[in-house]
């Protein structure tokens, strides 16, 4: 079993000319795997034409899963397991609970929305990272292209076309899985 | 190409002209139905009458007393002495009186919206803002409408202050009458904030300080908007950066200005009504009102100016950033609703919790006491909180006009229960003046937006604005 990738590599320089590279690789029918970039580019996605992230929506449900939490603790604490007096008001005094609530949502949505982000992009700590370049950590951006995936286009085209758009670099890396 | 300027035309005037009919005919509809006893609407008012009658110092006494309140502030009395039953005989709040607290709820609220133009576009500036470059004229000319503001703000203080403040009675301040006996109407707690009313004349006489400080608001916030108008007029015709930074000093100055005038103004304008009470958030909540109410307008114009082939650069990034403000100062605004409510909740302190009870335990008003909440906090912060909805037109206009007429049950509630108490009723007087002054203030705004082009032509942020991508 071969567990390794062929990638060519276009670098750049410039992330204007990296997003106008971006849609000119991708109309000339050239499967991109993924574009590696020091800082965060502006259109990036839209060009590269992800879809919408949902994590908005895991967000969404730990938030409620925190208000559900809360109002469940707070009300099974101080209106069922020792009803307390506070205050002079009901033992069950939901505009007392509000704070906590609030607290509780706000936090278990922010801890579960940054867990499901490390889950879903495989992140951890003892994770050994495969950099193509290690220039992307500096001031190149990187775009990878999986030779595997584009079977249908010559390799020497592909390398032409990166170099068309502007790569101031055409490289080849083989990366062991 | 024409479109680079808002066209007024005579449609959206024919339109605005019918609101504002239709809002006069409403009006007389409510005075008519008042006035012949077809209490559809002012059921409260037999309701008062028949209260205030067995209350012949009988056993209906207790009742009646819990029914009016304790501390009804907008009835002569101050009825923390019981047995003063005929004040309240003597004010039966019928049609007009609603007429003039509705006149002053609208003016709250529309000059609120104006000054919320000019904060808007003074925090552009002072913040050295891109992205809403293309949009700045809106908030401009809704500012447009502080003047006529001030000038009806100040005839309705001056011809109805008996209808809207207690603390305007002179025969509050004075502990024993001319001949000596002693004043039962006095009222100390009154007579203790009297100078921040009266200063420098004497207590009960005319309100000095209170209409100088709106005089001195007003003019201040004309003052600013004028010279921010006309930088701005200047900018567009000779061009260059300095008119930026000219506008960039005087934003500034505008904001130092709004952030003290604001709060003063909440507690003039709205916090002595219910003279006795006090709350140390109470000008950040009429500011969060305003504010949050304000930004929906803005948003809203934007939204109809796109939608009728204006404003063409305007992309669904500037709309996801309009909907963000609106999303999340709706979510401010529950934020000091509830710092104010939670506090006076846990304390519990009899003269602090009244103003809830008037509002929350009271059957009249707790229905809008709970339908405030619903529409500025429950309904946006569910409409827009997905990505998709601040960023599609629709999802934009409807969560806008709930906001909009949300902030406006926010004030009613505000003034209402301190002013006509049990005989306060919503109704078509309401709707009606509602309709007049909306129109007429759309007329002064839309007015003054055809006067220059839609968007800033020598504007140092054009290009930021353009490229502009979240």
């Amino acid at each position: 079993m071969s567990d390794s990738k062929n990638f060519i590599l276009g670098v750049y320089d410039d992330e204007d000319v990296l997003l106008h590279a971006v849609s000119k690789i991708r109309g000339a029918g050239i499967k991109i795997d993924e574009v590696y970039s020091p800082f965060p580019v502006h259109g990036l996605d839209d060009e590269l034409g992800y879809k919408k992230s949902k994590l908005p929506i895991a967000a969404f449900l730990f938030g409620m899963l925190g208000t559900t939490l809360a109002l469940t603790m707070q009300i099974w604490m101080l209106g069922i397991d020792w009803p307390m007096i506070i205050g002079g008001k009901n033992f069950v005094a939901i505009p007392d609970f509000i704070p906590v609530t609030f607290e509780l949502t706000v936090l278990l949505a922010a801890f579960g929305m940054v867990g499901t982000f490390l889950v879903s992009s495989d992140l951890k700590p003892w994770k050994d990272p495969k950099l193509l370049d290690i220039r992307i950590t500096d001031d190149k951006h990187i775009m990878a292209i999986d030779l595997a995936k584009n079977k249908a286009v010559d390799a020497a085209q592909i390398g032409s076309a990166l170099k068309d758009s502007g790569a101031v670099e055409v490289n080849d890396k083989k990366v062991e899985e | 190409m024409s479109k680079e300027v808002f066209d007024f035309s005579a449609g959206i005037k024919k339109k605005l002209a019918i609101a504002f009919i239709s809002g006069v005919v409403l009006l007389l509809a409510g005075w008519m139905l008042s006035s012949t006893g077809g209490h559809e609407e002012e059921h409260s008012e037999d309701d008062h009458t028949e209260l205030a009658e067995a209350d012949d110092h009988g056993t209906d006494h207790d009742a009646a007393e819990t029914m009016e309140a304790e501390h009804h502030e907008g009835d002569d009395g101050h009825v923390a002495e019981a047995g003063e039953h005929e004040a309240e005989e003597e004010h039966e709040k019928g049609w007009f009186d609603r007429v003039v607290i509705d006149l002053w709820i609208n003016n709250v609220y529309f000059t609120g919206l104006a000054l919320i133009g000019l904060f808007f576009f003074a925090i552009q500036y002072a913040a050295q803002a891109g992205w809403s470059t293309y949009i700045l004229r809106i908030p401009l000319s809704m500012a447009s409408w502080i003047l006529p503001a001030g000038i009806l703000m100040l005839l309705t203080f001056l011809f109805f202050n008996h209808d809207i403040f207690h603390w305007t009675h002179s025969d509050l301040y004075n502990e024993f009458n001319a001949d000596g006996s002693l004043n039962t109407h006095f009222d100390s707690l009154v007579a203790g904030k009297a100078s921040f009313f009266y200063a420098p004349l004497d207590a009960g006489t005319f309100p000095v300080f209170f209409v100088g400080r709106m005089v001195v608001f007003f003019g201040a916030w004309i003052l600013l908007f004028r010279k921010l108008r006309s930088l701005s007029n200047l900018e567009d015709q000779l061009g260059g950066t300095s008119y930026w930074y000219k506008m960039r000093r005087t934003s500034v100055a505008f904001l130092l200005i709004f952030a003290v005038s604001s709060s003063i103004a909440a507690w003039d304008w709205i916090m002595s009504i219910d003279v006795h009470w006090f709350s140390t958030m109470f000008g950040w909540y009429v500011f969060a009102s305003w504010f949050v109410a304000g930004l929906a307008l803005i948003t809203l114009i934007t939204v109809l100016l796109k939608e009728n082939g204006y404003l063409t650069q305007v992309t669904s990034n500037h709309l996801h950033d309009l909907g963000k403000f609106v999303f999340a100062f709706s979510i401010f605004w529950t934020y000091i609703w509830f710092s104010q409510f939670l506090l006076i909740y846990y304390a519990n302190i009899p003269e602090e919790s009244v103003y809830f009870v008037e509002r929350m335990m009271n059957d009249k008003y707790s229905t809008v006491f709970y339908v405030n909440l619903i529409m500025n906090f429950f309904f946006p912060f569910l409409v827009l909180i997905t990505r998709d909805a601040k960023r599609l037109n629709v999802f934009l206009k409807i969560a806008c006009i709930v906001i909009i007429l949300g902030h406006w049950v926010d004030f009613y509630l505000m003034v209402t229960p301190g002013t006509l108490g049990e005989s306060g009723a919503f109704g078509l007087t309401e709707i009606g003046l509602y309709l007049v002054f909306g129109s007429a203030f759309l007329f002064v705004v839309l007015k003054a937006l055809s006067s220059y082009a839609l968007v800033p032509k020598n504007h140092p942020m054009l290009e930021e604005a353009k490229n502009h991508h979240i």
